[in-house]
């Protein structure tokens, strides 16, 4: 999903940079909010940032014959919300970029907006909208982060059909038929890698059930009495 | 059943793919998916020149250094992931005491 340095021309590159600021800044602002309200969370932030990081840094191949990475921003956005993610995805995407020639400064708004926004946020909107169903709370975990890390990638095709239409001009059919060259690239890739994420991520959040629920209420993640009924049945 | 068993099946089919992808395509050789959307580009835009913000980044000088710093970044994410969790673990067991 990493889109290299100087690979979105003018005005692509300053949109997404227009898209993804304001919804930094507004994460940075509900970061600081959460860490000064509720202290404890702290150590799980820590650990959301450090599940992007390893997760995001593992380049898995695919049954496509080439590598591709999970994204790892699924957890982080269903404790934490979008905008939280958006702050933690700017980090990693940074050091990415400046140490790792991977993706780039230029391209950096566009890989914000797809890995730290748009994923995160319909894993966000997905896991809520399930835990009104009263969905297992695993299965809903594995979906949403499943469906954030796919959809992550169709952004980034996205992005780059916009940017490059078949063509050269952006019409509908310049745009769909390069959509369709870039999605064969990422999002076929994805799948495998998407729904192994889900797994890791619904893993790693039985685990922060078992040692840490009290945060999963504080954060409205999950109500005391589903926490009661996780830990019941792991008993 | 338990999620660790279903995670762990889900593991072993992920390998599953992966050994079927290497028969499948004798010839790929699973570089990574970013490059290659390089070649879309290229094929689309055969003209288009890749600009240069300059703002001087790191590149590193060979593979090896590139992995190394990617090991690197799982290890430190894994350091923490693992110390909090041992923390809580231990901590919630005193507690129970």
């Amino acid at each position: 999903m990493h889109i290299f340095e100087g690979f979105l021309p003018s005005p692509w590159w300053q949109l997404w940079f227009v898209f993804s600021i304001p919804v930094i800044l507004y994460g940075m602002y509900k970061l600081n909010k959460l860490v000064s309200e509720k202290r404890e969370v702290v150590p799980l932030i820590a650990v959301a940032g450090a599940f992007i990081f390893v997760l995001s840094s593992l380049k898995l191949p695919s049954v496509t014959g080439s590598c591709s990475h999970p994204t790892g921003t699924g957890m982080a956005a269903v404790l934490f919300g979008p905008s939280i993610t958006a702050v933690l995805g700017v980090i990693v995407l940074i050091y990415q970029a400046l140490f790792l020639a991977h993706g780039g400064i230029s391209t950096l708004g566009a890989n914000v907006a797809s890995m730290g926004i748009i994923g995160p946020f319909v894993a966000y909107a997905f896991y809520k909208a399930a835990a009104k169903t009263n969905m297992n709370f695993y299965l809903n975990i594995f979906l949403a982060t499943a469906i954030a890390d796919w959809i992550t990638y169709v952004t980034t095709s996205v992005q780059l059909s916009l940017a490059f239409p078949t063509g050269g001009s952006l019409t509908v059919t310049g745009f769909l038929s390069s959509f369709i060259a870039f999605a064969t690239v990422f999002a076929t890739t994805q799948v495998p890698l998407a729904i192994m994420e889900g797994a890791l991520t619904a893993l790693i959040m039985k685990y922060v059930v078992q040692v840490k629920s009290d945060v999963l209420v504080n954060l409205d993640v999950l109500t005391s009495d589903a926490v009661e009924k996780l830990k019941g049945a792991m008993s | 059943m338990k999620l660790e068993y279903i995670v762990g099946i889900i593991a072993i089919l992920f390998v599953a793919q992966f050994f079927y992808g290497v028969l499948a395509h004798p010839n790929a050789e699973f570089g990574g998916a970013d490059g290659e959307a390089e070649n879309v580009i290229t094929a689309i835009s055969p003209d288009y020149q890749p600009w240069n913000p300059g703002i001087p980044t790191f590149e590193p000088p060979s593979g090896e250094i590139e992995s190394l710093l990617f090991a690197l970044q799982a290890a430190i994410g894994s350091l923490i992931i693992g110390y909090f969790f041992g923390y809580y673990r231990g901590k919630n067991q005193s507690v129970q005491q």
